[in-house]
């Protein structure tokens, strides 16, 4: 196996950004909920990155990539438990990177999915149940998708179902996971009547920015190498936030009259989770279309819970569910090899394509809503899923944590 | 003595404090609050979802004068603060029982 310099040091670099996307998430997410409750939520993103950040060494990452059980495609062995064994190439894949780094590129993707789910059960989830959760749910549900889908002996990888970077792995997976938890657990108290705006929009667009930016390393990273396919991947990622962006603000400006930041940012976010698949396998044509289709699509899209009476607080299924159903089947239209993989409809290679894309998302959104939910309820019914409402009305910053997160004024006592 | 209330458009703050202190009124309390009256307040959309927001932010001044001196305050907050539009605020006064500096200790007009 031989280690190229260039490629490690780009994956290196990529794995930082990737990393960031979860605190940029926390601060995307936490400028959406009121404030007494922005803790809660930046605390369960750090919490992801935590929990995660030891599962994966430990377990997970031999579940997902490891050797295949039996060779049915669907879960890997305890081979590289602990990092056991972790030389020479993953199986199925020859690297110009170190073994390790890729596992720990791969970690960054683990730990951001189940932080993604805590945008739907935003303001109510008890915080030791959310920890419990998150790390069976990377057992039962994030392992076996990252086999099925990215490992070459995983049986819908060997179908032909493309996933450059986690459209299913990571947006459908997790856009469905938060339908379950969110349904599981129940509405907020006073949704949908009682005005919940976003105490800090600044934040959101902050956030957004730090996604934007490591969203970099999530798709050009994949390529991992850093050649001709990342710098398509690139560009790609790039081109279709900017669409998404354009096509979300028209939708708003058509549909509420005004164009918003928060829509701008959830625009850019859009497009970003439909190139995710996508980027390595399209041309700059296609991430435009890709791009405009995520961010009108979904721009109409979160307007469906209220439709179902879901509270799924921060868009979670709209956004990523939505976006990276939008993201994954395009590619077997836009699909084209003179980028990557095989060509799609538009590029003369028939419905091929297309029909593992769906099977792919059909099949991962099947699964991972009926574990999701399956693992939600048993948490439910045992221990609790959600904080009692007393706690929901005061807040989970000072109930669950006993912090404040703004002590703007000066007054009221002990110099605070 | 009385205590003059106002709660006026905030841009009109730098105006009448300008007006009270121009003749020689000094020793005002500011304070950030929110209220209407007749003036309606906003939307605001999040996600396609509306808020009407009716709550409008307003700045109350508070100062306390001698009897003598009432309204003429009044009468400067009003010249300085009008804007012909509605929202523009009001005005109570009120009975005030005592004053007090509390460096010196003085007490009634001249604690003012």
């Amino acid at each position: 196996m031989h280690i190229n310099t260039g490629d490690t040091a780009w994956i290196l670099a990529s794995t930082a950004l990737v990393l960031l996307m979860t605190p940029g998430l926390a601060l995307f997410y936490g400028g959406m909920v009121r404030a007494k409750n922005v803790l809660g939520m930046i605390m369960q993103n750090f919490a992801a990155i935590g929990v995660v950040s030891l599962v994966w060494v430990w377990v997970t990452y031999s579940l997902a990539f490891g050797p295949d059980w039996g060779g049915h495609g669907l879960i890997g062995t305890f081979h590289f438990f602990g990092l056991a064994n972790i030389e020479g190439n993953p199986p199925g894949y020859s690297l110009t990177i170190p073994h390790v780094l890729f596992m720990a590129f791969q970690m960054m993707f683990a730990i951001i999915t189940p932080a993604l789910i805590t945008g739907a059960s935003a303001d109510r989830l008890k915080f030791g149940a959310f920890i419990l959760f998150i790390t069976v749910w990377s057992v039962i549900v994030y392992a076996p998708v990252a086999h099925w889908v990215f490992d070459p002996n995983g049986w819908l990888f060997k179908r032909g179902a493309e996933d450059f970077a986690g459209g299913t792995v990571v947006h459908i997976n997790a856009g469905v996971a938060g339908l379950a938890v969110a349904l599981v657990v129940g509405r907020r108290k006073g949704w949908p009547k009682k005005a919940m705006p976003p105490h800090n929009v600044p934040m959101i667009l902050l956030g957004a920015g730090l996604l934007w930016f490591g969203w970099f390393g999530f798709n050009a990273g994949s390529a991992l190498g850093a050649n001709l396919l990342a710098s398509n991947a690139f560009v790609n990622t790039n081109t279709a936030a900017a669409a998404a962006m354009l096509s979300w603000l028209l939708v708003e400006k058509l549909r509420d009259g005004k164009p918003t930041t928060l829509g701008a940012a959830s625009g850019a976010v859009a497009g970003l989770v439909a190139i995710t698949p996508a980027c390595g396998y399209v041309n700059v044509v296609g991430a435009t279309l890709i791009g405009l289709a995520a961010g009108a699509l979904c721009a109409l899209a979160v307007r469906l819970k209220y439709l179902v009476k879901l509270d799924d607080a921060l868009d979670v299924g709209g956004v990523h569910f939505i976006g990276g159903v939008v993201g994954a089947l395009l590619i077997g239209f836009l699909g084209t090899k003179a980028i990557g993989g095989v060509n799609g409809v538009f590029h003369g290679g028939g419905f091929g394509l297309l029909g593992e894309q769906a099977l792919a998302v059909t099949v991962v959104a099947a699964y991972s809503f009926i574990v999701s939910w399956l693992l939600a309820m048993a948490i439910h019914k045992t221990i609790g899923f959600r904080i009692s409402e007393e706690q929901e009305e005061e807040g989970m910053d000072t109930t669950l944590h006993a912090e404040t997160a703004y002590e703007f004024s000066p007054s009221f006592g002990s110099g605070r | 003595m009385k205590l003059i209330v106002a709660v006026i458009k905030p841009f009109k703050l730098d105006a009448v404090k300008d007006a009270l202190t121009e003749v020689g009124l000094h020793g005002i309390t500011v304070s950030e609050v929110q209220g209407f009256g007749r003036q309606k307040g906003h939307t605001e959309v999040y996600r396609g979802a509306e808020y009407q927001v009716d709550f409008i932010p307003k700045v109350r001044i508070e100062l306390v004068v001698p009897d003598d001196r009432v309204a003429e305050a009044t009468d400067k907050i009003v010249e300085a603060a009008r804007t012909d539009k509605i929202g523009d605020g009001k005005i109570w006064v009120l009975p005030v029982e005592e004053a007090i500096r509390i460096r010196t200790g003085e007490r009634g007009d001249d604690a003012l």
